[in-house]
Protein backbone atom coordinates (compact mmCIF):
# COMPACT_ATOMS: atom_id res chain seq x y z
CA UNK A 1 0.00 0.00 0.00
CA UNK A 2 1.25 3.42 -0.84
CA UNK A 3 0.58 6.46 1.33
CA UNK A 4 2.23 9.79 0.66
CA UNK A 5 1.90 12.67 3.11
CA UNK A 6 2.22 16.13 1.66
CA UNK A 7 3.47 18.68 4.14
CA UNK A 8 2.42 21.52 1.90
CA UNK A 9 -1.16 20.28 1.61
CA UNK A 10 -4.04 22.28 3.09
CA UNK A 11 -5.64 19.01 4.09
CA UNK A 12 -4.93 17.69 7.58
CA UNK A 13 -2.71 14.60 7.66
CA UNK A 14 -5.47 12.25 8.90
CA UNK A 15 -7.60 13.33 5.94
CA UNK A 16 -4.76 12.60 3.50
CA UNK A 17 -4.31 9.10 4.93
CA UNK A 18 -8.04 8.46 4.85
CA UNK A 19 -8.43 9.51 1.23
CA UNK A 20 -5.50 7.44 0.01
CA UNK A 21 -6.66 4.28 1.78
CA UNK A 22 -10.19 4.85 0.48
CA UNK A 23 -8.88 5.29 -3.05
CA UNK A 24 -6.82 2.10 -2.73
CA UNK A 25 -9.91 0.16 -1.61
CA UNK A 26 -12.19 1.56 -4.31
CA UNK A 27 -9.48 1.07 -6.93
CA UNK A 28 -9.11 -2.62 -6.00
CA UNK A 29 -5.52 -2.11 -4.89
CA UNK A 30 -6.69 -3.33 -1.48
CA UNK A 31 -9.19 -6.15 -1.33
CA UNK A 32 -11.60 -7.47 1.25
CA UNK A 33 -9.73 -9.20 4.09
CA UNK A 34 -6.38 -7.49 3.45
CA UNK A 35 -4.54 -6.52 6.64
CA UNK A 36 -3.56 -2.89 7.07
CA UNK A 37 -0.55 -1.85 9.17
CA UNK A 38 -1.58 -1.31 12.80
CA UNK A 39 -2.29 2.20 14.04
CA UNK A 40 1.08 2.36 15.79
CA UNK A 41 3.05 0.82 12.91
CA UNK A 42 1.60 3.32 10.48
CA UNK A 43 2.48 6.20 12.84
CA UNK A 44 6.05 4.92 13.07
CA UNK A 45 6.40 4.42 9.32
CA UNK A 46 5.04 7.84 8.42
CA UNK A 47 6.72 9.48 11.43
CA UNK A 48 3.49 11.06 12.58
CA UNK A 49 1.50 11.09 15.78
CA UNK A 50 -0.42 8.00 16.92
CA UNK A 51 -3.48 10.18 17.51
CA UNK A 52 -3.45 11.20 13.84
CA UNK A 53 -3.43 7.61 12.55
CA UNK A 54 -6.02 6.63 15.17
CA UNK A 55 -8.31 9.33 13.84
CA UNK A 56 -7.84 8.28 10.20
CA UNK A 57 -8.62 4.63 11.01
CA UNK A 58 -11.57 5.53 13.24
CA UNK A 59 -13.10 7.55 10.40
CA UNK A 60 -12.50 4.74 7.90
CA UNK A 61 -14.12 2.28 10.27
CA UNK A 62 -17.13 4.53 10.76
CA UNK A 63 -17.55 4.93 7.02
CA UNK A 64 -17.54 1.15 6.59
CA UNK A 65 -14.24 0.72 4.75
CA UNK A 66 -12.30 -1.17 7.42
CA UNK A 67 -12.84 -2.97 10.69
CA UNK A 68 -10.51 -2.78 13.67
CA UNK A 69 -10.38 -5.94 15.75
CA UNK A 70 -8.79 -5.27 19.12
CA UNK A 71 -5.55 -7.24 19.49
CA UNK A 72 -5.75 -8.71 15.96
CA UNK A 73 -5.44 -5.91 13.46
CA UNK A 74 -7.18 -3.74 10.93
CA UNK A 75 -8.90 -5.44 8.02
CA UNK A 76 -10.30 -4.10 4.77
CA UNK A 77 -14.05 -4.67 4.41
CA UNK A 78 -15.87 -5.38 1.19
CA UNK A 79 -16.28 -2.27 -0.89
CA UNK A 80 -19.74 -3.49 -1.80
CA UNK A 81 -21.04 -2.89 1.69
CA UNK A 82 -24.23 -0.84 2.03
CA UNK A 83 -22.38 2.01 3.76
CA UNK A 84 -19.75 2.41 1.07
CA UNK A 85 -22.40 2.19 -1.65
CA UNK A 86 -24.41 4.92 0.01
CA UNK A 87 -21.39 7.19 0.06
CA UNK A 88 -20.61 6.52 -3.56
CA UNK A 89 -24.19 7.37 -4.51
CA UNK A 90 -23.93 10.59 -2.53
CA UNK A 91 -20.75 11.40 -4.43
CA UNK A 92 -22.53 10.81 -7.76
CA UNK A 93 -25.38 13.08 -6.65
CA UNK A 94 -22.91 15.81 -5.77
CA UNK A 95 -21.17 15.56 -9.12
CA UNK A 96 -24.52 15.72 -10.95
CA UNK A 97 -25.62 18.75 -8.95
CA UNK A 98 -22.42 20.51 -9.74
CA UNK A 99 -22.84 19.67 -13.45
CA UNK A 100 -26.38 21.07 -13.34
CA UNK A 101 -25.28 24.34 -11.77
CA UNK A 102 -22.51 24.71 -14.36
CA UNK A 103 -25.17 24.03 -17.01
CA UNK A 104 -27.25 26.91 -15.64
CA UNK A 105 -24.29 29.25 -15.83
CA UNK A 106 -23.67 28.19 -19.43
CA UNK A 107 -27.39 28.72 -20.24
CA UNK A 108 -27.83 25.14 -21.43
CA UNK A 109 -31.39 23.89 -21.86
CA UNK A 110 -32.61 20.81 -20.05
CA UNK A 111 -32.55 18.95 -23.35
CA UNK A 112 -29.00 19.99 -24.22
CA UNK A 113 -27.75 18.93 -20.80
CA UNK A 114 -29.43 15.52 -21.05
CA UNK A 115 -27.99 15.06 -24.55
CA UNK A 116 -24.56 15.85 -23.20
CA UNK A 117 -24.98 13.29 -20.44
CA UNK A 118 -26.10 10.62 -22.92
CA UNK A 119 -23.12 11.44 -25.11
CA UNK A 120 -20.72 10.96 -22.20
CA UNK A 121 -22.38 7.64 -21.32
CA UNK A 122 -21.91 6.46 -24.92
CA UNK A 123 -18.35 7.62 -25.01
CA UNK A 124 -17.45 5.70 -21.85
CA UNK A 125 -19.39 2.68 -23.09
CA UNK A 126 -21.45 2.62 -19.89
CA UNK A 127 -23.97 -0.23 -20.19
CA UNK B 1 -5.18 2.60 31.86
CA UNK B 2 -2.77 4.17 34.34
CA UNK B 3 -1.29 7.48 33.22
CA UNK B 4 2.47 7.70 32.73
CA UNK B 5 2.56 11.17 34.28
CA UNK B 6 -0.13 12.95 36.26
CA UNK B 7 0.75 16.37 37.65
CA UNK B 8 -1.71 18.35 39.76
CA UNK B 9 -1.40 21.98 40.85
CA UNK B 10 2.34 21.85 41.09
CA UNK B 11 4.07 25.00 42.35
CA UNK B 12 7.64 25.96 43.02
CA UNK B 13 8.81 29.41 44.10
CA UNK B 14 12.22 30.90 43.48
CA UNK B 15 13.27 34.44 44.28
CA UNK B 16 12.87 35.66 40.73
CA UNK B 17 10.71 32.97 39.14
CA UNK B 18 7.81 30.82 40.09
CA UNK B 19 6.12 27.84 38.61
CA UNK B 20 2.45 28.10 39.48
CA UNK B 21 -0.37 25.61 39.34
CA UNK B 22 1.08 23.27 36.76
CA UNK B 23 -1.30 20.42 35.89
CA UNK B 24 -1.05 18.00 33.00
CA UNK B 25 -1.47 14.33 32.21
CA UNK B 26 0.44 12.09 29.82
CA UNK B 27 -1.50 8.90 29.05
CA UNK B 28 0.53 5.69 28.64
CA UNK B 29 1.67 4.95 25.10
CA UNK B 30 1.96 8.47 23.76
CA UNK B 31 4.49 11.24 23.10
CA UNK B 32 3.98 14.62 24.74
CA UNK B 33 5.84 17.68 23.56
CA UNK B 34 6.59 20.11 26.39
CA UNK B 35 7.05 23.47 24.76
CA UNK B 36 7.90 26.97 25.89
CA UNK B 37 10.43 29.75 25.57
CA UNK B 38 13.77 29.53 27.29
CA UNK B 39 13.12 30.23 30.96
CA UNK B 40 9.42 29.33 30.80
CA UNK B 41 9.83 26.58 33.42
CA UNK B 42 10.32 23.42 31.35
CA UNK B 43 13.51 22.26 33.03
CA UNK B 44 12.20 23.22 36.49
CA UNK B 45 9.13 21.05 35.89
CA UNK B 46 11.29 18.14 34.71
CA UNK B 47 13.54 18.46 37.75
CA UNK B 48 10.47 18.39 39.99
CA UNK B 49 9.20 15.25 38.23
CA UNK B 50 12.57 13.57 38.83
CA UNK B 51 12.64 14.86 42.44
CA UNK B 52 15.95 16.66 41.85
CA UNK B 53 14.52 19.75 43.56
CA UNK B 54 11.75 20.05 46.15
CA UNK B 55 8.32 21.44 45.38
CA UNK B 56 6.28 23.97 47.35
CA UNK B 57 2.93 22.33 46.71
CA UNK B 58 1.03 20.02 44.43
CA UNK B 59 1.35 16.38 43.49
CA UNK B 60 3.19 14.33 40.87
CA UNK B 61 2.28 10.76 40.08
CA UNK B 62 4.36 8.54 37.82
CA UNK B 63 2.72 5.25 36.75
CA UNK B 64 0.10 6.10 39.41
CA UNK B 65 2.68 6.29 42.23
CA UNK B 66 3.83 9.32 44.19
CA UNK B 67 7.14 10.51 42.75
CA UNK B 68 8.75 11.09 46.16
CA UNK B 69 7.34 8.26 48.29
CA UNK B 70 8.04 5.65 45.61
CA UNK B 71 11.02 7.36 44.03
CA UNK B 72 13.38 4.35 43.97
CA UNK B 73 10.78 2.06 42.43
CA UNK B 74 9.72 4.63 39.84
CA UNK B 75 13.23 5.51 38.75
CA UNK B 76 13.91 1.93 37.68
CA UNK B 77 11.38 2.58 34.94
CA UNK B 78 12.45 6.06 33.87
CA UNK B 79 15.12 6.96 31.34
CA UNK B 80 16.24 10.59 31.28
CA UNK B 81 18.22 12.50 28.68
CA UNK B 82 19.38 16.06 29.29
CA UNK B 83 20.80 18.55 26.85
CA UNK B 84 24.28 18.05 28.23
CA UNK B 85 26.07 14.76 28.83
CA UNK B 86 26.61 13.77 32.48
CA UNK B 87 29.16 10.98 31.98
CA UNK B 88 32.79 11.53 32.93
CA UNK B 89 34.48 12.83 29.80
CA UNK B 90 37.52 10.57 30.00
CA UNK B 91 35.32 7.45 29.97
CA UNK B 92 35.24 5.43 26.78
CA UNK B 93 31.87 4.52 25.30
CA UNK B 94 32.47 0.96 26.49
CA UNK B 95 33.14 2.16 30.08
CA UNK B 96 29.79 3.88 30.32
CA UNK B 97 27.88 0.63 30.51
CA UNK B 98 30.06 -0.70 33.34
CA UNK B 99 29.43 2.45 35.34
CA UNK B 100 25.68 2.62 35.02
CA UNK B 101 24.39 -0.93 34.63
CA UNK B 102 24.58 -1.89 38.29
CA UNK B 103 21.98 0.78 39.14
CA UNK B 104 19.27 -0.93 37.16
CA UNK B 105 17.59 -4.27 37.91
CA UNK B 106 16.47 -4.64 34.31
CA UNK B 107 19.71 -3.66 32.57
CA UNK B 108 19.96 -5.48 29.24
CA UNK B 109 23.52 -5.65 27.88
CA UNK B 110 22.47 -7.19 24.59
CA UNK B 111 20.01 -4.36 24.00
CA UNK B 112 22.62 -1.75 24.95
CA UNK B 113 25.12 -3.19 22.49
CA UNK B 114 22.45 -3.35 19.83
CA UNK B 115 21.79 0.38 20.29
CA UNK B 116 25.53 1.20 20.33
CA UNK B 117 25.93 -0.67 17.04
CA UNK B 118 22.89 0.71 15.31
CA UNK B 119 23.75 4.26 16.44
CA UNK B 120 27.30 3.63 15.07
CA UNK B 121 28.97 4.74 18.31
CA UNK B 122 32.71 3.87 18.40
CA UNK B 123 33.21 1.74 21.55
CA UNK B 124 36.76 2.92 22.28
CA UNK B 125 36.22 6.64 21.77
CA UNK B 126 36.24 8.89 24.83
CA UNK B 127 33.07 10.72 25.81
CA UNK B 128 34.69 14.13 25.35
CA UNK B 129 35.66 13.30 21.77
CA UNK B 130 32.12 12.43 20.69
CA UNK B 131 30.14 14.81 18.50
CA UNK B 132 26.98 16.37 19.90
CA UNK B 133 24.80 13.96 17.99
CA UNK B 134 26.80 11.00 19.26
CA UNK B 135 26.59 12.21 22.86
CA UNK B 136 22.83 12.46 22.58
CA UNK B 137 22.64 8.95 21.12
CA UNK B 138 24.87 7.59 23.90
CA UNK B 139 22.57 9.07 26.54
CA UNK B 140 19.57 7.66 24.68
CA UNK B 141 21.18 4.21 24.50
CA UNK B 142 21.63 4.27 28.28
CA UNK B 143 18.11 5.59 28.84
CA UNK B 144 16.54 2.89 26.68
CA UNK B 145 18.57 -0.13 27.80
CA UNK B 146 16.81 -0.83 31.07
CA UNK B 147 13.34 -1.22 29.62
CA UNK B 148 12.25 2.23 30.81
CA UNK B 149 8.52 2.74 30.53
CA UNK B 150 8.89 6.51 30.50
CA UNK B 151 11.52 8.55 28.68
CA UNK B 152 12.00 12.12 29.83
CA UNK B 153 14.01 14.17 27.35
CA UNK B 154 15.01 17.72 28.20
CA UNK B 155 15.93 19.66 25.05
CA UNK B 156 17.46 16.63 23.34
CA UNK B 157 17.47 18.30 19.92
CA UNK B 158 19.11 21.60 20.80
CA UNK B 159 22.39 21.91 18.94
CA UNK B 160 21.72 18.89 16.72
CA UNK B 161 21.84 19.07 12.95
CA UNK B 162 18.71 18.18 10.93
CA UNK B 163 19.96 14.67 10.11
CA UNK B 164 20.60 13.80 13.77
CA UNK B 165 17.23 15.28 14.75
CA UNK B 166 15.48 13.16 12.17
CA UNK B 167 17.25 10.06 13.47
CA UNK B 168 16.12 10.90 17.00
CA UNK B 169 12.49 11.18 15.90
CA UNK B 170 12.78 7.81 14.21
CA UNK B 171 14.19 6.21 17.37
CA UNK B 172 11.40 7.72 19.46
CA UNK B 173 8.57 6.63 17.20
CA UNK B 174 9.96 3.09 17.30
CA UNK B 175 10.19 3.25 21.09
CA UNK B 176 6.46 3.79 21.62
CA UNK B 177 5.42 1.13 19.09
CA UNK B 178 4.26 -1.38 21.72
CA UNK B 179 1.88 1.11 23.28
CA UNK B 180 3.31 0.53 26.76
CA UNK B 181 5.98 3.21 26.70
CA UNK B 182 5.57 6.96 26.91
CA UNK B 183 7.78 9.97 26.20
CA UNK B 184 7.87 13.49 27.62
CA UNK B 185 9.95 15.62 25.29
CA UNK B 186 10.80 19.24 26.09
CA UNK B 187 12.01 21.47 23.30
CA UNK B 188 11.83 24.90 21.80
CA UNK B 189 12.42 23.52 18.30
CA UNK B 190 8.78 22.85 17.63
CA UNK B 191 9.12 21.65 14.04
CA UNK B 192 10.35 18.38 15.54
CA UNK B 193 7.09 18.00 17.38
CA UNK B 194 4.74 19.19 14.70
CA UNK B 195 4.38 15.69 13.30
CA UNK B 196 5.42 13.19 15.93
CA UNK B 197 3.83 14.50 19.15
CA UNK B 198 0.41 13.26 20.22
CA UNK B 199 -0.02 15.73 23.06
CA UNK B 200 1.34 19.23 23.57
CA UNK B 201 1.76 21.08 26.84
CA UNK B 202 2.56 24.73 26.32
CA UNK B 203 4.13 26.56 29.21
CA UNK B 204 4.75 30.28 29.40
CA UNK B 205 6.25 32.26 32.30
CA UNK B 206 5.71 29.39 34.74
CA UNK B 207 2.06 28.81 33.84
CA UNK B 208 0.33 26.31 31.59
CA UNK B 209 -1.12 28.00 28.54
CA UNK B 210 -2.43 24.83 26.91
CA UNK B 211 -2.37 21.10 27.50
CA UNK B 212 -4.13 18.55 25.33
CA UNK B 213 -3.84 16.84 21.98
CA UNK B 214 -1.76 18.52 19.30
CA UNK B 215 -4.63 18.41 16.83
CA UNK B 216 -6.93 20.25 19.24
CA UNK B 217 -4.26 22.89 19.88
CA UNK B 218 -3.85 23.60 16.19
CA UNK B 219 -7.62 23.67 15.72
CA UNK B 220 -8.30 25.97 18.70
CA UNK B 221 -6.45 28.96 17.28
CA UNK B 222 -6.28 30.85 14.03
CA UNK B 223 -3.68 33.29 12.83
CA UNK B 224 -5.67 36.29 11.63
CA UNK B 225 -4.38 38.99 9.30
CA UNK B 226 -6.13 42.01 7.87
CA UNK B 227 -5.85 45.62 6.76
CA UNK B 228 -5.81 48.53 9.24
CA UNK B 229 -9.57 49.15 8.87
CA UNK B 230 -10.53 45.52 9.51
CA UNK B 231 -9.50 45.72 13.14
CA UNK B 232 -12.72 46.38 15.07
CA UNK B 233 -12.79 47.06 18.81
CA UNK B 234 -14.30 43.70 19.85
CA UNK B 235 -11.73 41.96 17.67
CA UNK B 236 -8.87 43.95 19.19
CA UNK B 237 -9.82 42.75 22.66
CA UNK B 238 -9.88 39.09 21.63
CA UNK B 239 -6.61 38.90 19.73
CA UNK B 240 -3.58 37.47 21.52
CA UNK B 241 -0.24 39.10 20.71
CA UNK B 242 -1.66 41.72 18.35
CA UNK B 243 0.92 43.24 15.97
CA UNK B 244 -0.13 46.45 14.22
CA UNK B 245 1.54 48.49 11.56
CA UNK B 246 0.63 50.77 8.66
CA UNK B 247 -0.29 47.99 6.27
CA UNK B 248 -2.42 46.01 8.68
CA UNK B 249 -2.39 43.74 11.70
CA UNK B 250 -1.84 40.12 12.66
CA UNK B 251 -2.41 38.05 15.77
CA UNK B 252 -3.71 34.85 17.29
CA UNK B 253 -7.45 34.40 17.71
CA UNK B 254 -9.13 31.59 19.69
CA UNK B 255 -11.26 29.57 17.24
CA UNK B 256 -14.35 30.22 19.39
CA UNK B 257 -14.10 33.93 18.51
CA UNK B 258 -14.18 33.39 14.77
CA UNK B 259 -17.59 35.13 14.66
CA UNK B 260 -15.82 38.47 14.98
CA UNK B 261 -14.23 38.04 11.59
CA UNK B 262 -15.30 39.97 8.54
CA UNK B 263 -14.72 38.29 5.19
CA UNK B 264 -11.83 40.64 4.49
CA UNK B 265 -9.72 39.04 7.20
CA UNK B 266 -7.49 36.09 6.41
CA UNK B 267 -7.56 33.23 8.91
CA UNK B 268 -4.88 30.53 8.76
CA UNK B 269 -4.03 27.42 10.74
CA UNK B 270 -1.06 28.29 12.96
CA UNK B 271 2.07 26.26 13.56
CA UNK B 272 3.15 25.54 17.15
CA UNK B 273 5.97 28.04 16.61
CA UNK B 274 3.58 30.80 15.64
CA UNK B 275 1.38 30.09 18.66
CA UNK B 276 4.45 30.32 20.88
CA UNK B 277 5.55 33.62 19.34
CA UNK B 278 2.15 35.33 19.61
CA UNK B 279 1.66 34.16 23.19
CA UNK B 280 4.95 35.67 24.24
CA UNK B 281 4.10 38.91 22.43
CA UNK B 282 0.74 38.96 24.17
CA UNK B 283 2.35 38.69 27.55
CA UNK B 284 4.92 41.39 27.10
CA UNK B 285 2.16 43.82 26.15
CA UNK B 286 0.27 43.20 29.38
CA UNK B 287 3.20 44.31 31.46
Amino acid sequence: MRIIIKNSSDKPIYEQIKEQIKAAILGDELCEGDILPSIRELARDLKISVITTTRAYADLEQEGFITIIQGKGCYVLSKNSELVREQLIRKIEDSFSSAVSTGKIANLTRKELTELFKFILEENQYD
Amino acid sequence: MINAIEIKELSKDYKDFSLSNISFTLPTGYIMGFVGQNGAGKTTTIRLILNMISRNSGSIKIFGMDNILEEIKIKQDIGAVFDDIFFVDTWKVSDVEKAVKSFYDNWDSTLYNKYINSFKLPADRKVRDLSRGMKMKLMLAVAMSHDAKLLILDEPTSGLDPVARDELLEILSKYILSGEKSILFSTHITSDLERIADYITLISKGRIFYTGTKDDLLESFHIVKGGPKDLTEPLREKIIGLVENKTGFSGLLPASEIKYLSSEIVAETPSIDEILVYISKGESSYE
